[in-house]
């Protein structure tokens, strides 16, 4: 069969649905279609059981029970109510006071935690967000220098998807729980591709979403500790009490058997997938760098997700890169490609020069990228650069032999 | 970034790409005006090199070299592919207005246009330097159409 264009390699944005979810999920639209709320019918008992199915999916995904699950409108949703959720129970000071209490974050937390993390500051919280080291790796050492007595929450993201680089997650969540401290991970792009157990990992709050693990999109799920400790949260949407009061509103059962059923996917076939895509991502990042001088893999070396790289491409621009590969669908960290015009945050707090920000691809890989692929998009990258570097006078300068540091630039 | 077909096309194709020798060599070369503008760490630099026929005071070849996005590189081709053949007033005047109306350039690749008009008012006061002509200090920082 010949190779379809264009080739997706943006999984850590989102990815397609796998069609036995949609299977799963279809009968929820127009014969199941009752409110689960509905307690005295058939419909709405239909509703609930599909409802339960993919709690117990869910839970079972990452370790968890069933009554340890509520389910959201996505990881943002998540991300907000244990955060905020959480800040506003366990404060030490009212709304209105000062020194409500102190929140540990990092740099390079997605959006979906820093806004929060942020918001809590204007209202009288302390955040400290850790930077983190060159490698991009949050290790537990930093949110031990990080922590102070009033600290009530550690919110660090399993891993991170601008690098895919893995944080200490289990040996962060042991120091919280050592110390009392509520633990929250944002494992959006962890959970349904590694193993999650919320038991070993120390983890009181866990965040993740349906639609970056082959599910559909518009639902996500918190997991919400219930021993040891007993974790409460104030409830950010008030009205029918669904969720056990956590997250009112009509449950979306589709959505939520869909999920459920990418969770039992994922159970059977995640360790599969993760040794499969481990050796296409280093097939790509070997080919690239056998080809091309002046190119930086960002982010630790070993401690990244099997299927996310994230390269820089000295002397050319990520936008002008994404145009020469245009049958490969994936993303930069160049400003030009940012609504803010500015180059990606996450590269820049790791280190990695404006310059080089404004030069990096993220690939992303999925379950049905094949080896047809991944030559095609190396080859591609390799071919792009190499015209963007005939175009480009910092490469000639590169050179010959100029320290593009030591040039005057005329900033504008 | 969905662009129109003129700035694809210059992207694809670019006109003029490259330069007249080695910054050294060109830097030697009285008939050789070089603008080099921007800057790495703001995602894009400009190389505008213009060769000039001493007898007639024309423009007789232009050639770019840019680091940054597609509608950088496609304004400083399109500036290129004007240059040639017009006198040094005649390029003193472009404006990155032309540019913006000529590629279809958005709102917020217009700065790309104005870089590209700085690359060659560069490339012009550069060869005016070497040549002990007067260097046009007119500023027209206030033309500048969205900067």
């Amino acid at each position: 069969m010949p190779l379809q264009l264009p080739i997706y390699m943006d999984h850590a944005a989102t990815t397609p649905c796998d069609p036995r979810v949609v299977e799963a999920m279809l009968p929820y639209f127009t014969e199941k279609f009752g409110n689960s709320g509905s307690r005295n019918h058939s419909f709405g008992w239909a509703a609930e059981e599909g409802a339960d199915y993919g709690r117990e999916m869910a839970a079972r995904l990452i370790g968890a029970t069933e009554k340890e699950i509520i389910f959201t409108s996505g990881a943002t949703e998540g991300n907000n109510l244990a955060i905020k959720g959480s800040a506003y129970m366990y404060q030490k000071a009212p709304a209105g006071a000062a020194k409500r209490g102190h929140i540990v974050s990092c740099l390079i937390e997605h959006k979906a935690v820093l806004d929060p993390c942020k918001r809590l500051q204007k209202e009288g919280f302390d955040v400290t967000f850790i930077e983190p080291p060159a490698d991009g790796v949050v290790t537990a050492e930093m949110v031990k220098n990080a922590l102070r007595d009033d600290t009530i929450l550690v919110t660090i993201m399993w891993a991170n998807n601008e690098l895919g680089t893995i944080n200490e997650v289990r040996q962060i969540g042991s120091l919280c729980k050592e110390r009392g401290i509520i633990f929250h991970t944002d494992a959006t792009q962890w959970a349904g591709k590694m193993p999650t157990d919320v038991e070993a990992d120390n983890i009181d709050l866990l965040t993740w979403s349906a639609h970056k693990m082959y599910g559909p999109k518009g639902v996500g799920a918190l997991y919400v500790r219930r021993h040891r400790p007993r974790v409460r949260l104030q409830a950010l949407q008030e009205g029918g009490g669904q969720e056990r009061g956590f997250r009112s509103g009509t449950l979306n059962i589709s959505g939520i058997v869909g999920m459920g059923k990418a969770c039992e996917i994922a159970m059977a076939e995640m360790e599969h997938d993760a040794i499969r895509l481990a050796k296409l991502k280093a097939k790509i990042e070997a080919g690239v760098l056998a080809q091309l001088d002046s190119c930086v893999v960002n982010g630790h070396k070993d401690k990244r997700l099997p299927h996310i790289t994230n390269i820089s491409f000295g002397f050319v621009e990520g936008e002008g890169l994404m145009m020469a590969v245009k049958d490969i669908a994936c993303s930069s960290g160049s400003a030009c490609t940012s609504a803010s015009l500015e180059p990606s945050y996450v590269l820049k707090s790791i280190g990695v020069g404006d310059e080089l920000a404004h030069s990096s691809l993220r690939l992303s890989l999925g379950k049905w990228t094949t080896d047809e692929q991944v030559e095609h998009t190396t080859s591609a990258v390799v071919q792009g650069v190499k015209k963007l570097r005939a175009m480009s006078p910092l490469y000639d300068m590169h050179k010959e032999g100029i320290d593009l540091s030591k040039v005057q630039w005329a900033h504008h | 970034m969905a662009y129109g077909p003129k700035i694809i096309d210059h992207y694809e194709r670019p006109r003029n790409v490259g330069n007249f020798g080695t910054q050294e060599a060109m830097k030697a070369d009285k008939k050789i005006g070089v603008g080099l503008v921007g800057a790495p760490e703001c995602g894009d630099v400009m190389q505008l090199c213009i060769k000039v026929d001493q007898a007639t005071g024309k423009i007789e070849d232009a050639k770019f070299k840019t680091f940054g996005c597609g509608s950088a590189i496609a304004s400083s081709s399109l500036a290129t592919e004007w240059l040639k053949g017009m006198s040094l007033d005649q390029a003193q005047d472009l404006r990155n207005t032309q540019i913006v109306e000529e590629l279809s350039l958005p709102p917020v690749k217009i700065h790309c246009s104005v870089l590209a008009e700085d690359a060659v008012k560069a490339a012009l006061a550069d060869y005016r330097k070497k040549n002990g002509l007067p260097v046009e200090d007119h500023d027209h920082a206030g033309d500048h159409a969205g900067a």
